[in-house]
């Protein structure tokens, strides 16, 4: 059970000699060439809860743009660092970094507020609000979330325009996961598949830099998954996102990640492309006769 | 989930609270200071400044008017007194703590009808002791109904020891027929809804049951049990008679205080305290040796187990209000014993102080719950050292305010981390 | 938008409209109370004035529930905290401001301040308050929540009881020395006396009242209770665009997830600290307006009690925790069918009796003799004559089968959105695709 080799890691200032093996995609390709921005770090992450030891020392980083897939076994750690990441934990030692700024131990809505975006493995839609209401949550800086500036005349007419121009981007982005039938439909009727599209058009519509997906897919048919995964592909071009996503369909990290980390008891076992972790015996062992 | 061992001592608990922060080390200060001068008060011994000797402080304005103390006079015996009350006023709130803090855990609300469980014990088990010592002689009518003079009753324990026996049974066995009954109609059929919804229904039973008895009894404030030919014991007087000549000649009369006081103790409130150390040695019993004690140990001990389990079987339930509801019953029974007065909203004024004990003991913990009455029971009496004359009517409010300050440092009570196996 | 002159299905008539609309409701709710009191007042042969004082009280009493509830809801409806200290924010109001605006001359002395002032800082220590208990507090789990701002109710409650503070605040009989009525100050030249010389819109008001015999008192307190509904009626528009918008919606969100409104990047527990001061705000305004002044004005702790928050809670869940339509609905009726209108009802159903010549014997003083007796009519008259207490069993009850039946309250459950702007379909922008059907 070896940690991933710290060289492995490039430093965001360091030059492209300290790069692993090559790797395939064009985008790759071409991203070699310029120096990689790596907007989300952890460094030697540990978290206790009591006796147990949840994550023992995670390091890896994220590439900007890059849609990176984490995995491991039941146990091996995923959710918790991504607890630590987004302050819902507060690490016993080690160091998240996002854009270069600490922000090991911050409070969850700053994270938030930062550009570092989750969603929740169970859907965290608010059920007794409308979808479309959801949506216009979710938006950072709205000023009428000033109670003064909704009340009073004069400001309350800025706060309406806000508004009507949050709406319309909330019914883009709900065209966009065509899920924009649904607006009027209280969160709490949505099917499964239905609320893992809201909450990740809700958190789009923070405006993020980096997603944290936590099982994204998990419920969601063959033929929504395929279209998800072109919107995020959309979003990676077009917006600049960067996606960090675990999972447990192989297929899908395999086909569409570019680089994969894995986590077993606690600790980062391996990372690189996807050929490279499919050959990794240990990483075949960790998983003892799961899905590869 | 394994039994937890009493790892830390009671100091180092202290020790480690204190330095949690400088909110609790004022309050550990604060408590400090008050230990010192309680000392100093039961020797009579005292200090007293005014900031209007000092020279240039005393013409400042608001300043220069300030003065304070330590120590001061206290007779051995008041204080002994506020302890013994303490302790008593403590065992009623600790059994019925008990109740609130089962159902707290295992059904998974805050009964705020509880009280008036209480107020439904004493009611109906006094109304029995009435009309078994007053039979015959006496009106009946007036029997059931508590109207009848106290000292024409001859309701105490030395006169009519059998009508307060049954009567604390009667008042056992109404209140947890009530309290079933009340499950069965209101609670049941809402047993999977949320805490605050069970809540809110818990006040809508409190309203019906409060005002039922009100209804029945109306709504004045009497005075059920006399002193009459009680027997009594002045401790404090009795103290030298007891204790060898030898020895009180060898203590120094620094520590003798000059004036004892008194510290009467009648056969009610020992009753109370054999009745309810009995009662609780008891529950002790079933909760230790019986099968559906060790269950209900564990749902009360672990209320995330218990929401995690789902819903308890009806079995534990039915137990669980049996016992709580049973004990206070009791409870409220032995408060009228002791203090005498009894009203329809006795029980609802003593609900924010069982609250206090239920908190401060933890929420599931059934040893907490009796430590945490014991608490509050003296908290409210021993404050009584530091509030005297017209600050007397602040001792509940420093009950409250303990309650909130234990909540704000310490959410999972004081005994938390001493598990009730 | 359509050219098509046909209504199609989707568009309600205009009836529906206009009934669906809340105003409506709440003025034919108000209706409704009024012929209800004016029926059975007049049943019992009230002269004029007393008709006219008994709907008086009654719509005084509803309005300001309205507004406790209006500020309870805010709390509990939209942000899900469960206060259960409302008597002792609505105790600060009303004591703060008698104590800042009595005559400094009088037992207990107050400051003199103009009452105007007097009001203002009233609702300013009842934030204050509410914060020193929120900061804390607001950390805690909701029944934790319920159980410190019980305690700190009666803590206030307690101190302003006390004999110690007794020269500030009066003490357990109460604070004596009132300030002056707002409206004897505008209607009379003497505010202190009611036989004085009316000024120039007092003989207006005045006048008005002749024709039906209504004396200065009636009328005086008839002026302050339309006062207090105006104050309602901004209460509740400075509510509703408070709850419909965004910082409303984040309220509901904190109510049903606080988490996810955190990862979404909410500062949680600084809306809350808000909701929770705007709440008590208008708690003490609510104290204020019912205690310190006007026809009910008595300012003494029994008021205000925990019975009292119980009262304001089972208004709010009557009306529909979450709306603010909901909480005027609720308080009125409260105030109105469980609390004014049991006793008039018993004496209507006593004088009924009489004149169906049915002879109600006098009631029995206890409920074993009533029984003992096996006559009905007995126990109808011990019923009747017992109808105080009965009422309060009856709203516990109600409150019971509230939450077994009907926990959305009168309304049901009803979808309001807390935005702005209207989230209908209507909203959609123009140049979308035509309406996504695709299945998902």
């Amino acid at each position: 059970m070896s940690n991933a080799d710290d060289s492995n890691i490039p430093e965001p200032d360091e030059e492209l000699d300290a790069e692993p093996e090559s790797r395939d995609s064009p985008t790759e390709e071409a991203a070699k060439t310029t120096p990689k921005s790596l907007p989300l770090r952890v460094n030697n992450l540990r978290k206790e809860f009591g006796g147990i030891t949840a994550v023992d020392g995670a390091t890896f980083a994220v590439e900007e743009r890059s849609l990176t897939g984490l995995i491991g076994p039941n146990g091996a750690g995923k959710s918790t660092t991504f607890n630590c990441i987004t302050g819902v934990h507060e690490p016993t030692s080690g160091t998240v970094h996002f854009r270069d700024e600490e922000i090991t131990g911050e409070s969850p809505h700053k994270i938030a507020q930062r550009g570092l975006v989750r969603t929740f493995q169970l859907a965290r839609e608010l059920e007794e609000m409308t979808v479309l209401e959801n949506m216009m949550l979710a938006p950072g800086g709205q000023s009428g979330e000033s109670a003064t500036r909704s009340v009073l005349p004069g400001l309350r007419s800025t706060v309406v325009e806000e508004e009507e121009a949050v709406r319309e981007r909330a019914w883009e982005t709900l065209e966009f996961f065509e899920i924009d039938h649904l607006a009027q439909e209280l969160a709490g009727n949505l099917s499964g598949g239905q609320r893992k599209l809201l909450e990740l058009a809700r958190a789009l519509m923070t405006d993020p830099d980096v997603m944290l997906l936590d099982e994204p897919f998990a419920g969601v048919n063959p033929t929504l998954e395929e279209k998800l995964l072109d919107r995020i592909h959309e979003l990676r071009e077009t917006e600049g996102l960067t996606f960090l996503l675990v999972e447990h369909d192989m297929d899908l990290i395999m086909e569409n990640c570019e680089h994969v980390i894995v986590m077993h008891q606690g600790r980062v076992l391996d990372e690189g492309p996807p050929e490279q972790i499919t050959e990794n015996e240990e990483v075949i062992e960790a998983y003892l006769g799961g899905t590869v | 989930m394994g039994i937890e061992n009493k790892g830390q001592s009671t100091v180092e608990r202290g020790v480690a609270f204190a330095r949690s922060g400088p909110g609790g080390a004022l309050v550990a200060a604060f408590a400090a200071f008050l230990v010192v001068d309680l000392i100093l008060k039961l020797l009579g011994l005292g200090a007293s400044f005014s900031l209007a000797t000092v020279p240039v402080v005393r013409e400042l304005p608001v300043l220069g008017g300030l003065s304070g103390g330590i120590g001061g006079a206290i007779p051995v015996g008041q204080f002994s007194s506020y302890v013994w009350n303490g302790l008593v006023i403590g065992l009623v709130i600790g059994l019925a703590s008990i109740g609130l803090s089962l159902t707290y855990s295992i059904l998974n609300f805050a009964n705020f009808a509880h009280g008036d469980y209480l107020t439904t014990g004493a009611f109906s088990g006094w109304a029995v002791a009435y009309v078994i010592a007053g039979f015959g002689s006496l009106d009946l009518v007036n029997l059931v109904l508590l109207r009848t003079p106290p000292g024409d009753v001859g309701a105490n324990l030395w006169l009519s020891p059998l009508a307060v026996v049954l009567g604390l049974v009667v008042s056992i066995l109404a209140t947890l027929v009530f309290a079933l009954a009340i499950d069965r109609v209101v609670y049941r059929p809402i047993r999977d809804a949320d805490g605050i919804s069970l809540l809110i229904a818990s006040v809508g039973v409190a309203f019906a049951l409060r005002y039922l008895i009100s209804l029945v009894f109306g709504n004045s404030r009497r005075i059920v049990t006399s002193t009459e030919s009680l027997p009594s014991v002045n401790v404090v007087a009795a103290i030298p008679d007891l204790v060898p000549d030898a020895i009180i000649n060898v203590i120094p009369s620094v520590l003798v205080p000059s004036n004892a006081g008194s510290l009467i103790v009648n056969a009610h409130e020992v009753t109370l305290i054999v009745v309810a150390v009995l009662l609780m040695l008891g529950l002790h019993y079933l909760l230790q040796r019986t099968k559906l004690g060790k269950a209900m140990r564990a749902m009360a001990d672990n209320r995330d187990l218990a929401r995690v389990t789902g819903i308890p079987t009806e079995r534990v339930i039915n137990t669980t209000w049996i016992i709580g509801a049973g004990l206070t019953g009791a409870a409220g029974f032995l408060l009228v014993l002791s203090q005498g007065g009894l009203g329809f909203t006795t029980g609802w004024r003593l609900l924010l102080l069982i609250f206090a004990a239920v908190i401060m003991g933890g929420i599931g913990s059934i040893y907490g719950a009796i430590a945490g009455g014991l608490v509050i029971g003296l908290a409210s009496r021993v404050s009584l050292v530091w509030l005297q004359g017209d600050w007397s009517a602040f001792a509940r409010p420093t009950a409250f305010l303990l309650m909130i300050l234990i909540l704000l440092f310490r959410p999972s009570g004081i005994f938390s981390g001493v598990k009730t196996t | 938008m359509s050219d098509d002159p046909v209504q199609t299905n989707d568009e309600p008539s205009l009836f529906t409209q206009v009934v669906r609309n809340d105003a409506f409701k709440v003025a034919v709710l108000l209706a409704g109370i009024w012929l209800l009191f004016y029926a059975l007042s007049a049943f019992l042969e009230y002269p004029t004035y007393g008709v006219v004082a008994t709907i008086r009280r009654v719509t005084f009493l509803s309005a300001v529930y309205a507004i406790a509830v209006l500020a309870l809801n805010i709390q509990w409806g939209y942000t899900g905290l469960f206060n259960i200290g409302v008597a002792g924010f609505m105790a600060v109001g009303a004591y703060t401001t008698v104590i800042l605006s009595a005559d400094p001359g009088g037992v207990p002395p107050g400051f003199g301040l103009p009452l105007p002032i007097g009001v203002l800082g009233g609702i300013l220590a009842a934030v204050v308050i509410g914060l020193v208990a929120a900061l804390p507090a607001l950390r805690l789990d909701a029944d934790y929540l319920a159980i410190v701002t019980v305690a700190f109710s009666e803590i206030i409650r307690l101190t302003l009881n006390s004999p110690v503070l007794i020269d500030i605040t009066g003490g357990a009989s109460g604070f004596d020395n009132l300030p002056t009525s707002p409206v004897q100050s505008i209607l009379l030249t003497d505010p202190g006396s009611i036989i004085s010389e009316p000024t120039a819109l007092g003989s207006f008001v005045f006048g008005l009242g002749e024709p039906l015999d209504l004396t200065r008192i009636v009328m005086i307190n008839i002026v302050y209770t339309l006062g207090v509904l105006v104050v309602l009626l901004l209460v509740y528009l400075v509510l509703e665009r408070a709850g419909k918008s965004p910082f409303g919606r984040v309220l509901k969100a904190i109510r049903e997830d606080e988490v996810a409104a955190q990862s979404l990047g909410k500062n949680t527990q600084s809306f809350k600290v808000r909701a929770f001061a705007l709440g008590c705000g208008l708690m003490g305004l609510a104290g204020i307006l019912w205690y310190a002044m006007g026809p009910r004005a008595s300012v003494v702790p029994a008021n205000f009690r925990p019975e009292l928050t119980f009262y304001i809670f089972i208004a709010l869940i009557l009306g529909g925790a979450g709306s603010n339509t909901g909480s005027i609905i609720g308080g009125a009726v409260f105030a109105s069918l469980l609390y004014e209108a049991p006793p008039l009802l018993s004496d209507v159903a006593v004088k009924l009796l009489a004149d169906y010549n049915v002879a109600l014997p006098s009631a029995p003083d206890n409920v074993v003799v009533t029984l003992s007796t096996g006559d009905p009519l007995a126990v109808v008259a011990f019923l009747l004559a017992n109808i105080d207490t009965l009422r309060f069993m009856f709203m516990g009850a109600l409150l019971v089968l509230l939450v077994q039946y009907k926990p959305d309250g009168i309304l049901g459950d009803r979808t309001e959105t807390a935005a702005a702007v209207p989230l209908s379909d209507d909203s959609r922008p123009t140049n979308a695709n035509a309406g996504g059907e695709t299945d998902e």
